[in-house]
């Protein structure tokens, strides 16, 4: 079972996926391995099928998000992400990540809801944006310019996720 | 009656014969079995009729006990040794239960679970489980006349390890075999998709008497995929009555009171709350044993009122699990009430407001878990055609972590998580010659050490003796499709297996229910030997024939010493099964497993590559 996630699926190894056709294709893999399908099988059968639908469950998450299919496709081509060099980020990206911190810090003294959500959206924008872009980097093979967009939206999702438990807390607290 | 047997159970090799299995629903209040007869679902009643079970225990100072119906008429005059609502116990200790000090019950908090000590002796909650179970199983047995090949057990979605373990201990301990834990709320939409050919994304709400479960599930075509699940496992319709006990308490001004009393009037208290279901106003009368009286009336507005708290936390859950699950409120297509404490009109009010749609009450919230339970179970035990089946995928409702420096804990795999999943993680030794290093697993969403579920402590012992920093220990946590955890490590350098000791912080050890198993069965027990004899060589025969259709199929995958191998080890099964020794065939039936298990990995394989090659390959949407 040395195959990695996308010939685990049997699909093409490149960033444009299409949902349904991973969907079907998670589907199609559970169909054949979920221990269900096993369960009044041997014992061999059922290790054998508990280690396939892991599997299939870890590929699937691993591709059905954007950010984490596009690290992944770095590390296949032998990028490695952590590397110490290269953490440089453009001067225009981190200005623009300060402005939204402080946007984010007032919105949350203020209780501002409203301005949270917009931040949101913002947020939201950049990251499609920058999936777009980094994942036209990768289909083109230009793999080192497109960990630097990973970078990036590890950036973006980590202050997306500090965002919507800000919001939680304030809807919490209504 | 069991019809009289023919030929020996489960010894046909008709391919068509169909394998008993049910689904049992092991309520807080109730419990029930269902099975799949003539390709319909159905719950099997006693024999008064009576589809229910319920969930109450006496045990009698001769040691014998009684259960169901003839427990619970003893409950107000025998409170001490009538446990009901045992389910609220399993694999908890003493200080997880609310209010333990108004339940009438002696419990002795132990290392394990919290224990009873009744007039037939000191109970674990698993024991007390069992007999209900093993209630429901002789129920089963009869009227199916043969043997049950296994059966599936709900258990409410937001249980934890150490809850759904003791489930599935109580369980064996009652002789069935368990072909899966199923989550309640799961088991209601099985019911419901199935039954109402329905699409879209639905939420269960589940409102049992001591548990409550919020699940987000999508279901299309042949697919059942759980998106997120929350909830309380420590609330329920019980607590709806313990709130009106106290309103009485108050109200009547009543002295402290004694144990028969308060079981009174918590008897009291739930009748009320059920007739307030149905009328705008009851009164609420009794004679105390104390000489006291209460005569009351309350209306179902203030009853709506002192309990407003209660459901307000159930709203709580429900926004939280459409959090996780990315999802708005007017995003569900439908919400499914589940549990008979969804009848009360107060609650049904707040669910609809929140999710601004009606519930869905037609199907019978008592009894959906059961049969969704016997239509999973009738899959499972494989009466199904291939193609007329259909794909269950669940998650795991809390998240897993260990514990780190400062009493912290790391999460090592998220709620929510698609089971069965994994995760490995690695870890060095910090002193030179290092041999062992303790873990901690834990299950919660907090960050202290404090506030989550302590699971299990494991010692991984035969660490190779190395510099400090340079060994290369990877621990595997592994999540089953019962949402069982199970924990692996190897010292990557070395190769070396490092063992692991677990001590479950809840629960029975391997140990204890061998015990129990050989208590039960007794040493001079012929019939139970019989029975575990001929249980061991269906077992033989069925992988015999299982191996048979393997190798009819796919033989090729392997090599002619391979082969004769796997030829070995199947006359091995053949001749042991032969004899009286169930030990014997049970060592070569694990032997046969542990011999074909390259086989089946290789068929794997070959299955699912046949099945994507089936598809095309540019399917973009």
């Amino acid at each position: 079972m040395m195959q990695n996630h996308f010939q685990l699926f049997n699909l093409p190894q490149r960033f444009a996926l299409g949902a349904a056709a991973l969907d079907a294709a998670y589907h199609e893999v559970q169909n054949q391995t979920h221990p269900d399908r096993f369960a009044h099988a041997g014992a061999a059968e059922k290790r054998v099928a508990m280690q396939w639908a892991t599997r299939a469950n870890e590929a699937y998450q691993t591709l059905k998000n954007p950010l984490s299919r596009a690290a992944y496709l770095c590390e296949l081509n032998g990028v490695d992400l952590q590397t110490e060099s290269n953490t440089a980020m453009p001067g225009a990206f981190l200005m623009q990540q300060m402005e939204w911190r402080e946007a984010f810090d007032d919105a949350l003294a203020a209780g501002d809801a409203a301005a949270l959500e917009r931040l949101e959206r913002a947020i939201r924008g950049a990251r499609r944006d920058e999936e777009a872009a980094t994942g036209a980097l990768l289909d083109n093979g230009d793999f080192d310019a497109a960990a630097q967009g990973v970078r990036r939206l590890m950036f973006l999702d980590k202050f997306g996720r500090d965002v919507a438990a800000a919001f939680e807390r304030l809807a919490d607290q209504e | 009656m069991a019809l009289l047997q023919i030929s020996e159970p489960g010894m046909s090799t008709a391919p068509h014969q169909r394998r008993l299995a049910v689904g049992i629903d092991f309520g807080t209040t109730n419990s029930l079995v269902a099975t799949v007869r003539n390709s319909i679902p159905e719950l099997l009643n006693d024999e008064e009729g009576r589809a229910l079970l319920p969930s109450v225990v006496r045990y009698l100072p001769d040691g014998g006990a009684r259960i169901g119906h003839k427990a619970l008429a003893n409950q107000t005059v025998d409170p001490k040794n009538t446990i009901a609502s045992v389910k609220r116990f399993l694999g908890r200790g003493l200080k997880d239960i609310a209010h333990a000090e108004n339940l009438p019950y002696v419990f002795q908090d132990a290392p394990g679970m919290v224990q009873i000590k009744t007039a037939a002796g000191v109970k674990s909650p698993v024991e007390i489980a069992t007999e209900i179970l093993a209630t429901l199983r002789q129920r089963a047995e009869d009227a199916l006349g043969d043997d049950l090949v296994g059966a599936v057990i709900t258990v409410p979605a937001y249980f934890d390890d150490a809850q759904r373990q003791a489930t599935k201990d109580a369980a064996r301990l009652a002789g069935l075999n368990v072909l899966r834990l199923l989550n309640e709320p799961t088991a209601a939409a099985i019911a419901y998709g199935l039954d109402h050919g329905s699409q879209g994304v639905y939420a269960v709400y589940d409102l049992g008497g001591g548990t409550f479960d919020i699940s987000i599930l999508k279901l299309t075509k042949g697919v059942f995929e759980v998106l997120a699940t929350g909830g309380d496992s420590a609330l329920g319709g019980d607590d709806f009555d313990h709130r009106l006990f106290c309103w009485i308490i108050e109200q009547a001004a009543l002295a402290p009171l004694s144990e028969e009393d308060a079981s009174l009037l918590m008897a009291k208290a739930r009748e009320a709350k059920e007739l307030l279901s149905v009328r705008a106003e009851t009164a609420i009368d009794a004679m105390l044993k104390s000489g006291e009286q209460v005569h009351l009336t309350l209306s179902a507005a203030e009853f709506a009122e002192m309990t407003r708290h209660l459901v307000a936390k159930t709203v709580a859950a429900s926004r939280k699990a459409l959090r996780d699950a990315g999802l708005a409120p007017d995003e569900i297509d439908g919400v499914v009430m589940v549990g008979g404490a969804t009848r009360m009109p107060h609650v049904r009010r707040a669910i609809g407001e929140f999710f601004g749609s009606t519930p869905l009450t037609n199907i019978d919230p008592d009894k959906v878990v059961a049969l969704g339970a016997a239509i999973q179970a009738n899959l499972l035990a494989g009466n199904r055609a291939a193609g007329d089946d259909w794909l269950l995928l669940d998650v795991i409702p809390l998240s897993l972590g260990i514990e780190t420096m400062g009493g912290l804990v790391e999460k090592v795999i998220p709620r929510n998580s698609t089971i069965p999943c994994a995760r490995a993680q690695e870890f060095t030794t910090f002193k030179d010659g290092q041999s062992a290093m303790a873990i901690h697993v834990l299950q919660g969403e907090r960050e202290l050490v404090a506030d989550c579920r302590s699971l299990a402590r494991f010692e991984l012992r035969g660490i190779p003796p190395m510099a400090a920093g340079a060994a290369r220990i990877r621990v595997t946590y592994q999540v089953d499709a019962d949402g069982l955890l199970a924990v692996s490590a190897r010292e990557l350098r070395s190769g070396v297996e490092a063992s692991i000791e677990v001590k479950p912080s809840y629960g029975l050890s391997d140990d204890d229910i061998a015990r129990m198993l050989k208590d039960s069965f007794g040493a001079a027990d012929l019939d139970k030997q019989q029975r575990a004899l001929r249980e061991e060589q269906v077992e033989a025969e069925r992988l015999l024939q299982a191996t048979a259709s393997a190798l009819a199929a796919d033989a090729d995958l392997l090599a002619a010493d391979e082969r004769g191998t796997v030829d070995a080890l199947l006359q091995a099964v053949r001749d042991a099964a032969a004899g009286s020794d169930a030990r014997a065939i049970k060592a070569a039936v694990d032997a046969l497993a542990a011999g074909t298990e390259e086989f089946a990995a290789r068929r794997m394989d070959r299955s699912v590559r046949a099945a994507l090659s089936g598809r095309k390959l540019d399917e973009l949407a």
